[in-house]
């Protein structure tokens, strides 16, 4: 497995979805093993970066994954299951038919085995969201997009959300790519910051780039603010 | 007679189970907007094959594929709301239905409308078993992958899973079955036996294998009970079918509470 190197390379991206350009001019390198943030206001095109880069959707520019690499993706809300007849391990078993694999992501997520028989729609949102980061994992992912890991909501045990993902960083080398609101995670656990609002206003590394302008720049001000601050 | 019994119950056996079975996976409201009207789409096929002489199951498939068609040409050129070519579609087939339908024989404007089992023959029970079977196959084989399309999109797009060719798949299922239905319900109620299995199974199941096999299961039973019903009372095996259907669900309601 190689350590470092360029995993993911983006040049001059721009996404237009229905002819709305949501995402302009945005170029970034990552790393492996390195997180990556991508902080902006609602609508400013997070998930829709993170669904480019799945592939989901189509764009101009440049997407260079590493070859051969592989990807999980834990998407923000699964709007249908809550009230949907599946166990746990009927939804891993929509991806994997692997059932050692699915107690070691289960185990890995910190599940007890049990657990595999509750109904998906038991579950806090805490727990289910977990449950989408075990799915993710099925495979031996090399890099994980996140989209918005909620904070604060349910730690079964003591460990939240970030805690699982540095330690999942560290036990599978994983690169982290995620979507979020939240400045502390920016600064505690990232590498790499995007500020995003559909162009990039700012990015670099967390502490040199997330300044008191930066954020006024990328929260408070309207587009023809980034305009007139791209002319000069 | 009762040779013909037995050809009825078998064919609304196959048709009941596989119909419920592909219904359990109609979950979200998008695939039963365009599954419902592909069932609506059936009734001028049906009066075309009753006028012309031909197989009602050939007719009901001519019409749902050239329907299914025009609404995805229509989705395409005008982005309108799937709700409004819904309604678009389903009223012109019911239009045009009535007006092929042949008024002045009763007894084959009531087959169009609700269906005649007991006139099946051998050969076409032989072709009811062997093309649910297949789909059955079909279906139970690509079952994660569509339903992981149905529950989230987006999670089956960054598995690589081609969407669209499944739903395509599904839809042309569909199409087949509800060909099928119009024997058994007619040309205006093959969504029931699509639907009413389904969400009976869901007000009882835990998990994704009661819900999935008991849709089959519910769709089977209310065949079963349609065709002695309707031995029994003489009215048409398929409405009879369809309120079993029905009466099961109510159950299944009270069940569900307890």
């Amino acid at each position: 497995m190689k350590m470092a190197g360029t995993i993911l390379k983006v040049e001059n991206l721009n996404v237009k979805l229905d002819d709305e350009l949501i995402i302009c001019n945005l170029s970034f390198e990552v790393k492996r093993g390195e997180v990556l943030t991508i902080l902006g206001p609602n609508g400013a095109g997070k998930t829709v970066l993170l669904k480019t880069l799945l592939g989901i959707f189509p764009f101009e520019g440049k997407i260079e994954w590493e070859k051969g690499i592989k990807i999980g993706y834990v998407p923000q809300r699964v709007p249908f299951v809550k009230d949907f007849p599946i166990s746990i391990e009927e939804f891993f078993k929509l991806k994997t038919k692997d059932e050692k694999e699915i107690r070691e992501v289960l185990k890995l997520v910190g599940f007890k085995e049990g657990f595999l028989k509750k109904n998906l729609g038991e579950l806090s949102s805490g727990q289910y969201q977990r449950i989408l980061v075990a799915w993710a994992l099925i495979g031996n992912p090399d890099v994980l997009l996140f989209d918005e890991p909620t904070t604060g909501i349910d730690i079964s045990g003591e460990e939240t959300i970030y805690q699982l993902l540095e330690r999942l960083k560290k036990e599978k080398n994983l690169t982290i790519i995620l979507v979020t609101h939240d400045l502390s995670v920016v600064f505690k656990f990232s590498d790499y910051v995007i500020c995003l609002n559909k162009c990039p206003i700012c990015q670099g590394k967390p502490k040199e780039t997330v300044t008191p302008e930066s954020l006024s720049k990328l929260y408070g001000q309207e587009i023809k603010f980034y305009e007139h601050y791209h002319g000069h | 007679m009762v040779t013909n019994f037995f050809l009825a119950l078998i064919s609304a056996i196959f048709i009941g189970g596989v119909a419920g079975y592909l219904g359990s996976l109609m979950i979200t409201k998008r695939m039963g907007l365009v599954g419902g009207p592909l069932g609506h789409l059936a009734l001028p096929g049906v009066a075309l094959a009753l006028v012309y002489h031909f197989n009602v199951f050939l007719g009901a498939l001519l019409t749902i594929v050239l329907g299914g068609i025009l609404v995805w040409i229509l989705e395409i050129k005008t982005k309108a709301p799937m709700e409004a070519l819904t309604g678009l579609v389903f009223a012109t087939g019911v239009a045009l239905g009535f007006l092929i339908l042949p008024f002045s024989d009763e007894h084959q404007l009531e087959e169009a409308l609700v269906g005649d089992i007991t006139k099946i023959n051998f050969s076409d029970t032989i072709l009811v078993i062997i093309l649910c079977t297949l789909i059955f196959l079909i279906i139970k084989r690509i079952y994660p992958k569509l339903l992981l399309s149905e529950i989230c999109e987006d999670l089956a797009k960054s598995e690589g899973i081609d969407v669209k060719k499944y739903n395509f798949i599904y839809l042309a299922s569909i199409a087949i079955i509800v060909a099928q239905t119009v024997r058994l319900v007619g040309g205006l109620l093959p969504v029931a036996l699509i639907v009413i299995p389904a969400l009976t199974a869901r007000n009882i199941s835990r998990n994704l294998f009661q819900y999935s096999f008991g849709s089959l299961i519910f769709g089977v039973i209310s065949a079963i009970l349609g065709i002695f019903l309707s031995q029994i009372t003489k009215f048409p095996a398929g409405l009879l079918i369809i309120l079993s259907g029905f009466l099961i669900f109510l159950v299944s309601i009270i069940l569900k509470k307890s």
